[in-house]
């Protein structure tokens, strides 16, 4: 592995592979933690302010704001799913980073 | 009863003794007492999150709450998992990639380590030594609750929970704590699936039997009316005008305080790289959210079986899980289920302790001390063991002093708290901000921990006037009516956390911080010149 001390750090971040690797990171990352930001806070809004909407039965005697609660737990197994799998991708993306600046020598 | 209980407990310890004794021997050097060498496998790294993460708070808590409450208590399970998700997108592989033992490595590593690593040794020992306090005090009630008659007082577990925690740290280090973990996550899991499996039984094996039950729920009120309740109506606990707030309040501090909790943080140090923290981070929230979904049968099950009124006449709402396995299974399920709650808080407890005396041994004394440089091989460790035995002690001096009456529910809202306001937007700035100084990361560290502190000491949990009626640790410290209206302090507390650090980093400017941002975003997104595992 190189010596961390011997790194030319600018020049990885300048290389276009780099620059590619952080923008699809940024362009997966953001979108989704704003969207289970949004979707795990409608939650307690949802309850805290419209207990009678959330109370109706929906599935037998199950009402609307369990089933919702519920739901919580499976969107975010899902989206640790998506993420681990766009993150290999990620993985193998920072390799070729790194194989082109350190030829051989670089970390896969 | 009683005696299988203890034959329980005497089993655990002896299986958590022989992991500390088998660990003492393999432990050599720095890496491999404060991160097990690096060399846990994500699967066990998942195992041990899920067992530092459910404490006695999740297990006896949330079943009582739900037993208690209904739907309400249920919103906890669901934040404790969600949570989950800061922590795999944005924490765990960054923190893996450029730090070494401890939270503060990372906010230190373009900052002036001096005035950054003090500031987040003083929020990592808060955070730990509060929610210490409150396991350690669950702790001695449970145990004097649950082995009532075998002359074991609340002192005795107090200081019997103290000791085992104090050797599995001493002498087994990061592995030893890793493997106690492990072995509780298991025995929990075990145990609230048996516990899921009778409750269902009882019902016949069908959900709308179950549900329906739940829709009307027995008991007796204060007046002692009896009362029919459908516990699937949310609001039972928090109610208007302060409840809707009280639960986004809540929210925000579970998901932005798990990835500011030390004692989860550090264990993405133990494995080899970024890659095995992602997938640990899976395994945990595959455990976290499938106990936390079966606490469904846990709380509803105690509420609809066993019933309120029963409770509250046998122990009161923390034992709502074990009575549960006592009407379903006996007393020797009762036994089992009493010594996975024993299990749950000794594994949280040392893990804590590892992670506050890392902190101390690390930050404080090689880094803000001695300047950053380990003196002589070993120092560093001797500290840490000598910490983990001063933490011990305060745990347990406090703990023994505030009693088992005490209501120490809040400080776990309270270590949640700190690490969402103080410790999460400092990580997040750090990472992410070019422009961020080390005033920056002082400030937001100093005003996250002190204004959850101060909006807490303000808060229901602490002010109220009480009727004359109401005496001793029941009643609330100041009597005058609380000047803030939450229990839970994150609504308020996190901006502050991110203002104090946006505050500070506006007031000047940081070259060398800025200059160092390129080498710390490459190695956090390559895992470039990332610290390795030992050798064999």
């Amino acid at each position: 592995m190189a010596n961390k001390d011997s790194v030319n750090w600018p020049q990885i971040e300048k290389s276009p592979a780099y620059q590619a690797l952080v923008r699809k990171k940024i362009m997966f990352i953001v979108p989704v933690c704003i969207f289970f930001i949004l979707y795990y806070f409608a939650l307690p809004v949802l309850v805290g302010f419209f207990p009678e909407v959330m109370n109706q039965p929906v599935w037998g005697k199950v009402n609307g704001a369990y089933l919702f609660a519920l739901s919580q737990f499976f969107v975010a197994w899902i989206l640790a799913g998506v993420y681990v799998w766009k993150a290999g991708q990620f993985d193998i993306e920072a390799a070729k980073v790194l194989d082109t600046q350190h030829g051989k020598g670089g970390r896969s | 009863m009683i005696s299988t209980s203890l034959v329980m407990f005497v089993a655990f310890v002896a299986v958590t003794l022989g992991i500390t004794w088998w660990a003492s021997r393999k432990s050599k050097g720095s890496t491999s007492y404060f991160a097990a060498g690096r060399r846990i496998t994500g699967w066990q790294n998942g195992i041990a999150v899920a067992g530092d993460y459910m404490s006695a708070a999740s297990f006896l808590g949330i079943a009582g709450l739900i037993a208690f409450t209904g739907y309400d208590g249920f919103m906890y399970s669901v934040g404790f998992l969600v949570a989950y998700l800061t922590v795999l997108f944005v924490v765990a592989e960054p923190l893996r990639n450029t730090g070494k033992y401890t939270m503060a490595d990372v906010l230190a590593y373009r900052m002036k380590a001096k005035p950054v690593r003090a500031m987040a040794a003083l929020s990592t020992l808060t955070v730990s030594t509060f929610y210490m306090i409150a396991q350690m005090v669950g702790a001695g009630t449970l145990v004097a609750l649950l082995l009532k008659g075998s002359g074991i007082s609340f002192q005795v577990a107090v200081i019997g929970v103290g000791i085992l925690m104090i050797i599995y740290v001493v002498f087994g280090g990061m592995l030893a704590t890793t493997w106690v973990q492990i072995v509780k996550a298991i025995l929990l899991i075990a145990g609230t699936i048996l516990l899921s499996l009778l409750v269902m039984a009882h019902f016949g094996f069908s959900l709308s039997n179950f549900f329906d039950a739940i829709t009307q729920v027995h008991y007796h009120d204060k007046t002692g009316a009896e009362v029919v309740q459908n516990f699937l109506t949310p609001g039972l606990k928090y109610k208007p005008p302060y409840g809707p707030w009280d639960l986004i309040s809540l929210g925000l501090a579970l998901v932005l305080g798990t990835a500011g909790l030390p004692h989860i943080l550090v264990r993405f140090y133990t494995v080899p790289d970024a890659k095995t923290a992602r997938v640990s981070v899976v395994w945990a929230m595959v455990l976290i959210g499938g106990f936390y979904i079966l606490t469904t049968f846990l709380g509803f099950g105690a509420a609809t079986i066993v019933g309120k009124d029963f409770i509250t006449a046998n122990g009161g709402i923390n034992m709502s899980a074990p009575l549960l396995a006592q009407a379903l299974g006996g007393d020797l399920f009762f036994a089992f289920i009493s010594a996975v709650a024993f299990a749950t808080i000794l594994a949280v407890v040392a893990g804590l302790t590892i992670s506050a005396s890392t902190s101390f041994a690390h930050d404080f004394w090689t880094n803000v001390i001695h300047h950053g440089k380990v003196r002589e091989a070993g120092e560093e460790v001797k500290v840490a063991r000598v910490t983990a035995f001063v933490v011990g002690g305060i745990a347990i001096t406090i703990a023994i002093l505030l009693g088992p009456t005490a209501n120490v529910a809040f400080l776990v809202g309270l270590a949640f708290a700190v690490a969402a306001s103080a410790n999460l937007p400092v990580i997040l700035f750090s990472l992410f901000w070019k422009r961020f100084t080390t005033r920056g990361a002082v400030c937001g560290l100093a005003s996250g921990l002190f204004s959850s502190i101060a909006l807490i000491a303000v808060s229901p949990s602490f002010m109220g006037v009480d009727a004359e009626t109401v005496v001793g640790p029941a009643r609330h410290f100041i009597q005058h009516a609380p000047l803030f209206p939450l229990d839970n302090p994150g609504i308020l507390s996190i901006p502050l956390g991110f203002l104090g650090a946006i505050l500070g980093t506006l007031s000047g400017r940081e070259k060398t911080a800025e200059d160092k941002f390129t080498e710390l975003t490459v190695r956090a997104n390559t895992g470039l010149g990332a610290e390795k595992p030992t050798e064999h």
